[in-house]
């Protein structure tokens, strides 16, 4: 199984673990099934019509999933997805 | 009886190639070695810029430290065209040097003609003691020194991010930090924002940051922009720096800062914080992505925990602000790979460190155009700019 690196704001939705696991041969099946076990980040993930958030950045390894074959890209057992919303913070 | 000198040096200007300064101007733009000899006072007075300094009296020994190649092209002045001739000689007969010349006039008919001069500077000597470990690495040395001083930083926040990092910039001599706040320093900002303390509880955080920076370095010029960045002012002050070290705690202003940015080609140093995460990365215009390549669009304010107050450890900001700085002096020194197209995610709690790459978007709403045709009307626009974080605050 794939390990997805979970980002600081969609810690609370996934029980406050920084990594998991989930089945699937490509992008789209892992995010869909870490949406299954993890409801509380489908509407993170996913807009309504089912794709990626534009907002949210998906790296398999270290390269953007966008310029491969984005949520069909196909993902090994030993590859490690990231998944990275924009983030602001820290002047005040 | 022996010739008097006059008469040598008439004798040595028929047997040397002489060389107008005009000629002289044209082929320092193509990379000629020109080199100035004379005495150390005269050349600290002022010189042609890109000449090396040779004095004629330790020609002999210097010059092919210099002009190793004894075939190249070599010119010589000093102030009149009368020692350079007598050094050209030198360097022809007694050196073996194939192709040398000295310049008519001299220095004095090069300023009469109005040419560029270069006035070097030189480090006091408690400039040199201060930043003698700079001085002790061949990436700094006194040329990297001297760039330091010369650079202008801007910084967005002279908070958690802003803190360390001018500290240390300060520290290293950047010459001029320009900082950016309208805030005042709160007792709760002191677990993080080291550049304040808890005597300036309610004492503006400019104010605050400039006395620290003047008690850690008086070579440093504070200035100060007791304000908050936005559209009508950001085309105001960005233009007077060099680099932007970004801190920024809110998205519209990320993105009206990146624009702005791309539009003056100005590198963005930029970092984020949350809780015990941070990210960094180096937006450079045109050589790299810019922020709205990584971002195309902010996320929903629901999702944007940046806009409300949210917990931080306190190290957390320390970390990402140093690696701002080292970033940010990398830049000025050129030096090493900066982080330009790849973002560092630091986990405080794991203590790990991961890297992504960031690639630039042929498509970019901002960066995949020229710079001048983004307007002034597009700075930092994107949907639902104004009501984005209307509710958070």
């Amino acid at each position: 199984m794939a390990t997805i690196r979970i980002p600081p704001v969609l810690r609370p939705a996934v029980g406050g673990e920084r990594e998991i696991s989930a089945e699937g041969d490509n992008v789209g099946e892992i995010l869909r099934a870490v949406a299954a076990d993890h409801p509380g980040t489908e509407s993170q993930l996913f807009g309504a019509d089912g794709e990626l958030n534009r907002y949210v950045n998906v790296y398999l390894n270290d390269e953007d999933v966008r310029v491969l074959d984005g949520l069909d890209t196909t993902v090994g057992e030993a590859d490690t997805l990231v998944i990275l919303p924009a983030m602001a913070g820290g002047a005040r | 009886m022996s010739p008097s000198g006059a008469e040598v040096l008439r004798q040595i200007k028929d047997r040397i190639e002489e060389v107008d300064p005009s000629t002289v101007r044209d082929q320092l733009e193509s990379g000629a070695l020109v080199i100035d000899v004379r005495q150390d006072d005269e050349w600290a007075t002022g010189h042609i810029p890109g000449a090396r300094h040779v004095p004629k009296s330790h020609l002999e020994s210097r010059i092919e430290g210099v002009a190793p190649d004894k075939s190249q092209r070599v010119v010589l002045y000093c102030a009149s065209g009368q020692r350079s001739a007598w050094a050209a000689r030198t360097l022809i007969e007694d050196l073996g040097y194939e192709s040398v010349e000295s310049m008519t006039g001299g220095f004095t008919l090069w300023k009469d003609r109005g040419y560029q001069v270069e006035v070097p500077r030189f480090m006091s000597a408690e400039q040199r003691d201060r930043y003698s470990r700079h001085l002790l690495l061949n990436e700094v040395g006194v040329e990297g020194q001297q760039k330091l001083l010369d650079a202008r930083v801007l910084l967005l926040g002279a908070g958690g991010l802003g803190s360390p990092a001018a500290l240390y910039l300060a520290a290293a001599g950047v010459g001029t930090l320009g900082i950016v706040d309208d805030d005042t320093v709160d007792l709760s900002n002191l677990q993080r924002q080291v550049i304040h303390n808890s005597e300036r509880v309610g004492v503006s955080k400019v104010d605050s940051a400039e006395a620290t920076i003047n008690a850690l370095n008086p070579d440093v010029k504070v200035e100060k922009h007791k304000l908050r960045l936005g559209p009508d002012n950001i085309m105001d002050i960005l233009p007077n720096y060099d680099i932007v070290v970004d801190g920024l705690d809110n998205f519209p202003t990320r993105y009206l800062l990146n624009d702005a940015s791309v539009r003056l080609r100005i590198p963005v140093v930029s970092a984020a914080i949350l809780g015990f995460d941070g990210q960094l990365s180096v937006f450079k215009p045109y050589e790299g992505p810019c922020y709205r390549c990584l971002f195309p669009f902010p996320p929903p304010a629901e999702l944007a925990p940046s806009c409300g107050a949210n917990g931080v450890i306190g190290v957390l900001p320390g970390t990402m602000g140093l690696l701002q700085s080292t970033e940010v002096i990398k830049l000025i020194l050129d030096i090493g790979n900066p982080l330009i197209g790849r973002l560092l995610m630091y986990d405080a709690l794991a203590a790990t460190v991961t890297e992504v790459k960031i690639r630039r978007d042929p498509h970019c709403a901002i960066c995949s155009r020229d710079p001048d045709e983004i307007s002034d009307e597009e700075l930092g626009v994107f949907p639902d700019y104004e009501a984005f974080c209307a509710g958070a605050h």
